[in-house]
């Protein structure tokens, strides 16, 4: 099958799921054209007829690459892992593997589902807030409490892995959602360190081609 | 280090237990089972022995070769890892993205939209439309996936992780009367599903933990 065009990302700058895969992708140093998807905008563009061809979950981020679409960040991510294994987004050993995946689902299946834009709208603005400060405090008094055997410097030990690319976005939905995170000193501690990485900055939702001008730094 | 049998910690009716109890079976894999009641005594997930072993305080979590993990889909794929054959996912890493897609949608995209404790934040008077709502949302989307990669079964002609996933999605369905007409593709790759061994005997209708009246 011809490979003759570059990756191409559907992409939203504030959606966490999206900045997994921005990051999984400056991580791997690989070039990639974006298109956005403004998902609230004209009623959401991720509606469109066009997109829901492309991605039937109507859902960024997509990923076109060597000739097929793969939706679902970590989906996509295990892909680029495999296709371009370096630099290692999981480590070797099965046991750390097992722990990369399991905080990576504790968060992009067992917090991020819970806060996402389609559920916060069907609970309704008046209970949105409070909806997403437990979703999230209930996922971060779980990881706080397991990252206590499984982290180094990073989420699993002293290498970034597909853990800490889930973690980061999660912690600036946290933020943007105003939950306090003094009961969480290793996120923060990790996140932090994160953060200061290149990989994560370039990808961040507020340097993004779509970032509104209110938002960009 | 493999200090005895491996433990699964499950609960007849949690879908999330059923996948990793259909993973084992196909694996051929002798374990223990311990059973974690969600409901009783206000639920036994929430007791400081489980919470201690699983922060999650959810089911399934495995003990194995000394460490436990947390998370259905973590558990297979270090199952795959580890006791490779059969096999739960192809070799084609193209095929691979589409197991772990279809793995995801269900897994992220739907269930845990309509698990207990998010039903019992909605209320009682809106968990079947809520519910109902995660299912065919997640359905309709999926029925159009399976298009272009369905064979026998999910991707292509053999049973993996993605499969693991759709029965017990299609069994949660059924519990909250979701019309499936409309999911023709997911009804047939279901049934073919529970025709095999290993999806009956980690059936919800015949754990240790089957309730009398719910047992087939």
């Amino acid at each position: 099958m011809a490979e003759s065009r570059k990756p191409i990302l559907y992409s939203y700058f504030r959606s966490s799921c999206s900045w997994r895969v921005r990051i999984a992708l400056a991580l791997k140093n690989m070039d990639y054209e974006m298109i956005t998807i403004n998902l609230t905008k004209d009623g959401g563009q991720q509606f469109s007829e066009e997109f829901q061809a492309l991605n039937p979950m109507k859902q960024v981020p997509a990923l076109k690459i060597d000739g097929i679409t793969i939706g679902q960040s970590l989906a996509i991510i295990e892909y680029l892992e495999e296709t371009r294994p370096t630099p290692r987004l999981l480590p070797q050993d099965p046991k750390k593997r097992a722990h990369v995946r399991m905080i990576s689902h504790l968060l992009a299946s067992g917090i991020q589902p819970l806060q996402n834009l389609s559920v916060l709208k069907q609970v309704g603005q008046e209970n949105q807030l409070t909806w997403a400060q437990q979703a999230i405090s209930s996922g971060f008094n779980a990881l706080e409490q397991i990252l206590q055997s499984t982290a180094g410097k990073y989420c699993v030990g002293d290498e970034v892995s597909m853990a800490d690319l889930c973690l980061a976005p999660q912690v600036a939905n946290a933020d943007r959602f105003k939950v306090d995170l003094t009961p969480y000193p290793t996120i923060s501690r990790i996140n932090k360190s994160l953060l200061a990485l290149e990989a994560f900055q370039v990808s961040h939702p507020c340097r993004q081609p779509d970032t509104p001008p209110e938002l960009r730094a």
